[in-house]
């Protein structure tokens, strides 16, 4: 495989008048944590959407291994969608089998550990389930599959911090090394040390893309901090247009 | 001991103070096999990358051997543990010095001070 799982070429997107994208140019490397971060309505959720092909790009490209989105891509992508979306009727063994039919990359085995680790009963219907015990599930789910990229968007939004933490080393536990995972979030502290890398996205375009330690040793701070540095500049303007 | 990260500093490079602590206190004891990188990145909850770059920066210490069987392990020479335990010492000492510095005793007071206080408490 090259260097070059994902590679965006002033790749734009609008949704009428707005401008979601905004020539993005963008390169992720295999074997890596990303971090995809940037605030509500910077256009994460659209990139993801993108890369997985359920969104197609206004102008501009987008190649997964050098393949556009497409059937071929599907079979190297694991997502982890925003929302829930599954049958409420169904029970959490019955997920476990829709996705051993659907996927080839589909570990069994490692559903079961992953459901005994997380406290997850196969035999629960997914309707009893709480909203932050149906993301565990999901993150179950994707994380099953040995997929050569894992895109996750907002993986921790629902669940209490004592989870987030379970969610990270399950994250870390099971991706596949030669893979990478590309995780959307605004909650950065939490995700901050298992990352290798951080894009920030700022209406819908890469303002910045380096790795975590190297932003801690040009700029003295966390990411968590450059990022609440960064956009709150931004905010600020807005709020003195209102100002005495 | 949990490992601990603080805000600013990279994270690598905190893992690798961390580490050496553990080394010379004896946690890892000298010849023992240590720890592989997933397995110790899952427990300090970082990216395997940056477990790894730690783990570079300790075998140029000299503090980790690379066999090319068995893994990594810590080293048995002394004189490697040593050094390293004298080198941890001097920061610590330099800590105290920047301290007392900005409560204002100069660098003899400080010192005279510290004589009086380890006889004091012996």
């Amino acid at each position: 495989m090259s260097n070059e799982l994902v590679r965006c070429s002033a790749l734009t997107r609008n949704f009428g008048p707005i401008l979601a994208l905004d020539h993005i140019d963008l390169v992720l490397e295999p074997g890596k944590i990303i971090g995809l971060l940037g605030p509500n309505g910077s256009g994460k959720t659209t990139l993801i959407k993108i890369f997985n092909g359920l969104l197609q790009p206004t102008s501009g490209s987008v190649l997964i291994d050098g393949k556009q989105p497409g059937p071929a891509t599907k079979k190297l992508i694991s997502y982890l969608p925003d929302r829930g979306y599954f049958p409420e009727w169904m029970k959490v063994g019955d997920m476990i089998d829709l996705f051993g039919d659907f996927y080839n990359d589909f570990d069994r085995v490692k559903a079961e550990d992953m459901c005994r680790a997380l406290q997850l009963d196969l035999a629960l219907p997914i309707k009893t389930l709480s909203k932050g015990t149906k993301e565990k599930m999901q993150l179950m789910l994707v994380m099953s599959r040995n997929a050569q990229l894992y895109l996750l968007d907002e993986p921790i939004a629902g669940v209490d911090p004592a989870a987030r933490d379970f969610i990270m080393q399950t994250i870390l536990t099971n991706y596949n090394e030669t893979g990478s995972v590309l995780i959307s979030t605004h909650l950065i502290s939490d995700v901050e040390q298992v990352l290798d890398e951080a894009v920030f996205l700022q209406q819908g375009r890469v303002v910045l893309q380096e790795s975590v330690d190297s932003i801690r040793e040009r700029t003295g701070k966390s990411v968590d901090d450059l990022f609440r540095e960064m956009f709150r500049a931004g905010n600020w303007e807005g709020g003195n247009n209102n100002a005495r | 001991m949990d490992f601990v990260f603080q805000g600013s500093r990279p994270i690598w490079q905190q893992l690798t103070e961390q580490l050496r602590q553990r080394i010379v206190t004896g946690v890892y004891p000298p010849g023992s096999r240590f720890p592989a990188v997933r397995e110790l990145a899952q427990e300090a909850g970082v990216n395997p990358n940056t477990m790894q770059r730690a783990m570079a920066q300790l075998e140029a210490d000299g503090l980790l051997i690379t066999n090319r069987t068995q893994g990594r392990t810590v080293t048995d020479q002394p004189f490697a543990l040593d050094e390293m335990r004298r080198q941890l010492a001097e920061t610590h000492i330099e800590n105290y010095f920047q301290e007392m510095k900005a409560l204002g005793f100069d660098r003899d007071a400080a010192v005279k001070l510290l004589g009086e206080k380890g006889t004091n408490n012996e």
